[in-house]
C-alpha cells in the first residue's frame, strides 16, 4: 500500500503528487492520539469502545498511512464511529454504507475502506447491499458490530435478537426469528467470514489483522454488547462472567464451505475465529483486467482521440 | 412534403414525375422484431452525411417481443425542429400498421405497404395514393435460401431510396458498416435485399422526389441518440465511474458506459438495486472525480434519500433521470414532462440541488458537461432531466470539437495544509474539496456527514449551524444563478404570447412559433435549460408579454398549470403564467401546441 499513484490511466494529471511514503518497515506508526478524534458519545461500558481501541490498534500496528484511511459507516450507534477517528470518513444513510464504500473501492484501487455498522444497518435495511457485496467479493473490510438490538432509537426488536427478547416493539418477546450473520455471509458468497467479541481485545485485534490482508470482501461479526439495553447479552461467551470463549477447532478447513456453515448453526456462544475464506478474485481485480484490456485496444490514444473514434463511427 | 410539386424534371420511362422537396417525413410501421427502426437508423445517418437536418420518433411497445412499433423520420435540406406531426409516406407492414396510422398521414399522402399482408380500404383509396408491394414475398425471392422474410426492411429500405433519390453508394456503405463483423452472408443478403427493392419498378406506380440541394456545413455531422449524446458527454466531461441498475428508458445510457469508460480507465458498475446505484456512485464521487448515476422515474424516487445525503454532506454527483410516464410503473416506454418537482425538490429536509433539461439530442452532449462542472465547483448533486422522447430519438448535429472539450476532472492529492469541508467563510459558498490519499498536514481530517455539522464535518446540533449551513448550501445554488447566461427569447422579445418551454418540446414549440408569425400572430418563446435555479432575467422577459403560456407535458393539475409553470408562479407570482399541458405519452404535435394556445388566449380574453 505504499504506492502513491492513482489508477486512473488515460488523464494526463491523475498522478496523485502526495510525496511518497517511507516504506511501511521504515514509518512510525501513528499513535492513538494522532488517530483519536471526538470523544465518543457511547454509554459507558459500550463493546463499541473497544471495537474502536481495537482499531486505533490496527492502524498503530500496520503502520497505515494516515491520508489513506477511510472509515464509513451508515447510521446507528456502531456507526458514528468515523467521527471518532481522525482520518478521511463518511457517515453516510442507514443501511446503504456498504455501496458507498464499494464505489470508494472500485474508483480507488488504492484505498482499502474498513466499514462500521451495526446488525440494523447490515442485515436489516441494508439487507440486500450484504449479500451484493459480498458475492461480488469488493475489497474492502465490514465490521458488523452485533448487539441484537435496535440501540439509538432505544431498544427496538432488531434482525439478530434472539426469540423471546422483550423490546419496546415485542413486549412479550421477539417472535422473528433471528438472523445467523454468519451463515448469511457464508451464503452470500463472502471470502472472508469471521466472527469475535469486544471482550477478546487480542481475538478482535488478530481477525481485523487477517481481514485487512484478505484480498476481497472480509466481514467480521463482532459481538458488542448494548449495556443500556441488553445487558448482558453475550454473557455466555465471557469468561470473566462465567462463559466460553471457544475459538474455531484447530482442524477445521477455512476453506471448506460446508464446514463453515456447521460451525455457524453452533448454538450461542458458538465459535469465534475465521470460520470460512477463499481465494477468489476480487471485483477490484476483475474491473481491472476489463480496463486493462479495453486500454490495450486504444493504445497510445489521448481520451479525446479515444471519444474521437466514436463519433467517427456515428457519422 | 413541404414545397409545392415543382415541374417534372425527369419523367422515367413509363413513369411519372420527379419533384423537388425541401423536407420529408416517414413513418414506418410494423412489429418491434422487423428491424423497423434499422430502416430509421439509416435513413437518419445518411442524412446526417449528406448535410440534411434530420429528426426522428419512434415508439417501441413494453413487451419483450413483438407488439406494435412505428419509427418516423423527417428528413430536410433545411432546418428541421420537430418529427413532424403528420407523415407524407406511411410504410404499413401490415394490416394494424396500416389501419393505425393512416391517420397520421396527412391526406394525399403516400401509402406504401406489404401486398402480402396488407390489403387496402377502399374508402381510403380516395384519399390516399396507395402503392401495394408484395414486400414479403419479393425479399424472399430476393434472398432466398432460409431467410424467409428477415431483410424486408433492407428491401423497404431500397423502395425508400428510390422513392428520394437517395444516395445509393452512401447506403451500401452504411449497409455494410452495419453488418460489418457478422456472418458475411449477412452483410452479402442485405445488400442483396437493398438493390431488389431499389430497383423494383416503383417510379412506373408513384412520384419520385428528391432533396433540395441542403446548405454547405463547415463541419461534419454526427448522428446519434439523445441517449448517446448523453453518455458521451459524460465521458467527455472526465467522468470515469458510475453505477446504475436497470430500467427504461436509462438503460442504454448505464450499457454506453459500461461498455466504453473501461477504456477511458474508467467502470460503470451494475448494483444490486436503484439506492446502491446512487450510493456507490457518491463513493466514486468522494473518493475522487464527479461520477454518475441514472435511471427513470421510479428509481428517481428510490435514490432520493441519498441525494438528499449529497446535498448535505456536499458531495457532487450526477443523477441522469430519462423522465417516463409516472407515477409508478406508468407508462415505461412513453414520455411523459412530470419529474421536474421530484428533481427539484425530491427528498425531505430542505435540499437544493441543481437541475438541467437539456433541449435536444446535441444539447444532451454539452449539458452533460455543464452538469458535470457545476457539481465539480459546487459540490452539488445536479440532475440533468432528459425525457424518453429525447433520449430514443435520433439527430444530426454539427461535430464537437473533442479536442478541446474533453478534460480530466480528477481532483489532485497534493498535501493541504490545513482544511475544512464546510468552511462558512467563502463568499459564494463553495470549498475545493480533498478527497481520501490527500494529506492533511495539520492532522485533522474531514468527514463527509449527513448530520447537521459544523465546519470539519462533525456534528453539530446547534441551531445557529444549522441555519448557517442551511444558508450555506442555498447561498451555492444563489451563486451558480447569478453566473447562468439570462435566456434568449425566440422571436421577438415583445409581443402577446410567450410560450414557455423546458426539455424535448423545444423543437415543436418552436415550429408553433415559426407558423403563428407567418401567420401574422405575435407569438415568441422561450425554453428554459436551467429549471434549479433558474436563470436571471425570466421577470423582465415575462414582462414584455400579454399571455404566457408554459407548454408541458405533464398534468395541469388543480389549478390548471403544471409543474415548470408552478415552479415560475410560486417564483415570480405572476398569475399570467398558465399551462398548456398534454399528457399522453406522446410529444406535442405543432399544430395541437396552436390550437391550445389560441384557445387559452380566447379563454383570457374573454375572462377580462
Amino acid at each position: 500500500m505504499s504506492v502513491s499513484t492513482v489508477e486512473s490511466p488515460g488523464s494526463k494529471t491523475a498522478i496523485a503528487v502526495t510525496p511518497p511514503a517511507p516504506a511501511t518497515s521504515e514509518r512510525k506508526g501513528l499513535t492513538k492520539k494522532e488517530i483519536a478524534a471526538d470523544h465518543p458519545t457511547w454509554c459507558p461500558g459500550c463493546g463499541d469502545f473497544s471495537v474502536l481501541a481495537l482499531y486505533f490498534k490496527l492502524i498503530e500496528k500496520r503502520k497505515l498511512e494516515h491520508e489513506k484511511i477511510t472509515t464509513v459507516a451508515g447510521i446507528g450507534c456502531s456507526s458514528r464511529f468515523p467521527y471518532f477517528v481522525q482520518a478521511h470518513g463518511v457517515h453516510y444513510i442507514h443501511g446503504r454504507a456498504l455501496a458507498l464504500a464499494s464505489g470508494i473501492s472500485l474508483s480507488r484501487p488504492d484505498l482499502h475502506p474498513f466499514v462500521f455498522g451495526g446488525d440494523g444497518d447490515a442485515f436489516s435495511i441494508g439487507g440486500n447491499h450484504f449479500t451484493h457485496t459480498a458475492r461480488k467479493n469488493i475489497n474492502l473490510t465490514y465490521v458488523v458490530m452485533d448487539n441484537w438490538v435496535y440501540g439509538l432509537t432505544k431498544k427496538q426488536t432488531s434482525p439478530t435478537s434472539p426469540l423471546g427478547f422483550k423490546s419496546k416493539t415485542d413486549g412479550w418477546g421477539a417472535v422473528d426469528y433471528p438472523i445467523n450473520p454468519m451463515k448469511q455471509a457464508i451464503a452470500a458468497g463472502a471470502t472472508f467470514v469471521a466472527r469475535t467479541t469486544h471482550t477478546n481485545p487480542k481475538h478482535v485485534l488478530d481477525m481485523m489483522e487477517a481481514a485487512i490482508d484478505h484480498d476481497g470482501f472480509s466481514f467480521i461479526e463482532c459481538l458488542s454488547e448494548c449495556v443500556e439495553f441488553y445487558e448482558g447479552a453475550f454473557d455466555a461467551s465471557n469468561p470473566r462472567k462465567g462463559g466460553e470463549f471457544i475459538t474455531v477447532p484447530s482442524d477445521h478447513d477455512v476453506r471448506d464451505e460446508m464446514a463453515a456453515y456447521k460451525l455457524a448453526d453452533m448454538p450461542f456462544p458458538g465459535y469465534f475465529g475465521i470460520f470460512y475464506q477463499a481465494s477468489k478474485p476480487s471485483k477490484n481485480t476483475k474491473e481491472a483486467e476489463i480496463i486493462a484490456n479495453a486500454r490495450e485496444k486504444v493504445k497510445g490514444l489521448e481520451d479525446w482521440q479515444i471519444l474521437q473514434k466514436t463519433f467517427d463511427r456515428l457519422k | 412534403m413541404s414545397d409545392s410539386v415543382e415541374a417534372p424534371a425527369a419523367a422515367e420511362p413509363g413513369g411519372k414525375g420527379v419533384s423537388k422537396v425541401s423536407e420529408a417525413v416517414i413513418r414506418i410501421a410494423g412489429n418491434s422484431q422487423d428491424g423497423i427502426q434499422a430502416i430509421g437508423g439509416f435513413l437518419a445517418r445518411l442524412a446526417g452525411r449528406s448535410e440534411q437536418e434530420v429528426m426522428t420518433f419512434m415508439t417501441i411497445p413494453s413487451t419483450i417481443s413483438g407488439g406494435p412499433s412505428i419509427f418516423q423520420v423527417r428528413i430536410g435540406s433545411g432546418e428541421v425542429l420537430s418529427a413532424g406531426d403528420e407523415a407524407d409516406v406511411l410504410l404499413a407492414f401490415y394490416q394494424h400498421s396500416y389501419e393505425n396510422h393512416i391517420n397520421s398521414v396527412r391526406k394525399g399522402g403516400i401509402i406504401l405497404f406489404d401486398a402480402d399482408h396488407v390489403k387496402a380500404k377502399p374508402e381510403w383509396e380516395g384519399e390516399y395514393r396507395h402503392i401495394g408491394i408484395p414486400i414479403s414475398s419479393l425479399t424472399v425471392e430476393a434472398i432466398g435460401g432460409t431467410a424467409r422474410d428477415k431483410g424486408k426492411n433492407i428491401f423497404s429500405l431500397g423502395l425508400i431510396a428510390r422513392m428520394f433519390d437517395l444516395n445509393v453508394p452512401k447506403l451500401e456503405k452504411l449497409i455494410t458498416e452495419k453488418f460489418t463483423g457478422k456472418n458475411p452472408s449477412i452483410a452479402q443478403n442485405a445488400i442483396t435485399a437493398f438493390h431488389a427493392g431499389y430497383s423494383f419498378s416503383l417510379g412506373s406506380l408513384v412520384d419520385t422526389f428528391s432533396f433540395k440541394d441542403s446548405v454547405q456545413r463547415d463541419r461534419s455531422q454526427v448522428v446519434m441518440n439523445g441517449n448517446e449524446a448523453l453518455a458521451f458527454g459524460l465521458i467527455a466531461a472526465g467522468v470515469r465511474f458510475g453505477a446504475g441498475y436497470p430500467i427504461t428508458p436509462w438503460s442504454d445510457i448505464m450499457e454506453i458506459l459500461r461498455r466504453d469508460l473501461p477504456k477511458y480507465g474508467g467502470s460503470f458498475i451494475q448494483c444490486e438495486d436503484e439506492i446502491a446505484s446512487v450510493s456507490m456512485a457518491i463513493g466514486g464521487s468522494y473518493a475522487g472525480r464527479v461520477a454518475v448515476t441514472g435511471s427513470s422515474g421510479p428509481g428517481i424516487a428510490l435514490k432520493s434519500e441519498a441525494i438528499g445525503w449529497a446535498v448535505m454532506a456536499e458531495v457532487p454527483l450526477i443523477i441522469v433521470d430519462v423522465q417516463r410516464g409516472g407515477p409508478s410503473t406508468g407508462m415505461p416506454t412513453n414520455v411523459e414532462q412530470s419529474d421536474l418537482n421530484i428533481a427539484c425538490f425530491g427528498g425531505h429536509g430542505d435540499a437544493p440541488r441543481v437541475v438541467l433539461a437539456p433541449s435536444n439530442v446535441e444539447d444532451c452532449f454539452y449539458s452533460a458537461i455543464e452538469a458535470v462542472n457545476i457539481a465539480h465547483k459546487y459540490n452539488t448533486p445536479v440532475f440533468i432531466l432528459s425525457d424518453q422522447a429525447i433520449a430514443t430519438r435520433i439527430e444530426a448535429f454539427p461535430e464537437p470539437d473533442l479536442a478541446s472539450l474533453c478534460q480530466n476532472i480528477m481532483q489532485d492529492l497534493a498535501p493541504v495544509e490545513d482544511f475544512k469541508p464546510y468552511d462558512l467563510s467563502t463568499p459564494d459558498g463553495t470549498v475545493k474539496r480533498i478527497v481520501p490519499g490527500t494529506r492533511v498536514m495539520s492532522g485533522k481530517y474531514p468527514v463527509a456527514t449527513g448530520l447537521e455539522h459544523d465546519e470539519m464535518g462533525h456534528p453539530s446540533g446547534s441551531p445557529k449551524m444549522h441555519a448557517l449551513m442551511t444558508a450555506k448550501r442555498r447561498k451555492k445554488m444563489q451563486s451558480l444563478a447569478d453566473t447562468l447566461p439570462k435566456p434568449q427569447v425566440y422571436g421577438p422579445p415583445e409581443g402577446n404570447v410567450l410560450l414557455v418551454g423546458w426539455g424535448s418540446t423545444e423543437g415543436p414549440i418552436r415550429e408553433a412559433v415559426d407558423r403563428s408569425r407567418a401567420a401574422g400572430d405575435s407569438v415568441s418563446s422561450l425554453h428554459i435549460r436551467h429549471i434549479n435555479p433558474l436563470p436571471p432575467g425570466l421577470a423582465d422577459i415575462f414582462s414584455g408579454f400579454n399571455h404566457i403560456l408554459v407548454v408541458e407535458m405533464n398534468d395541469g393539475g388543480l389549478g390548471g398549470y403544471g409543474q415548470l409553470a408552478a415552479l415560475l408562479r410560486a417564483r415570480f407570482t405572476d398569475g399570467r403564467i398558465r399551462g398548456v399541458n398534454k399528457v399522453e405519452g406522446i410529444t406535442f404535435k405543432v399544430k395541437e401546441i396552436l390550437e391550445r394556445m389560441k384557445t387559452a388566449v380566447a379563454e383570457k380574453v374573454q375572462a377580462s
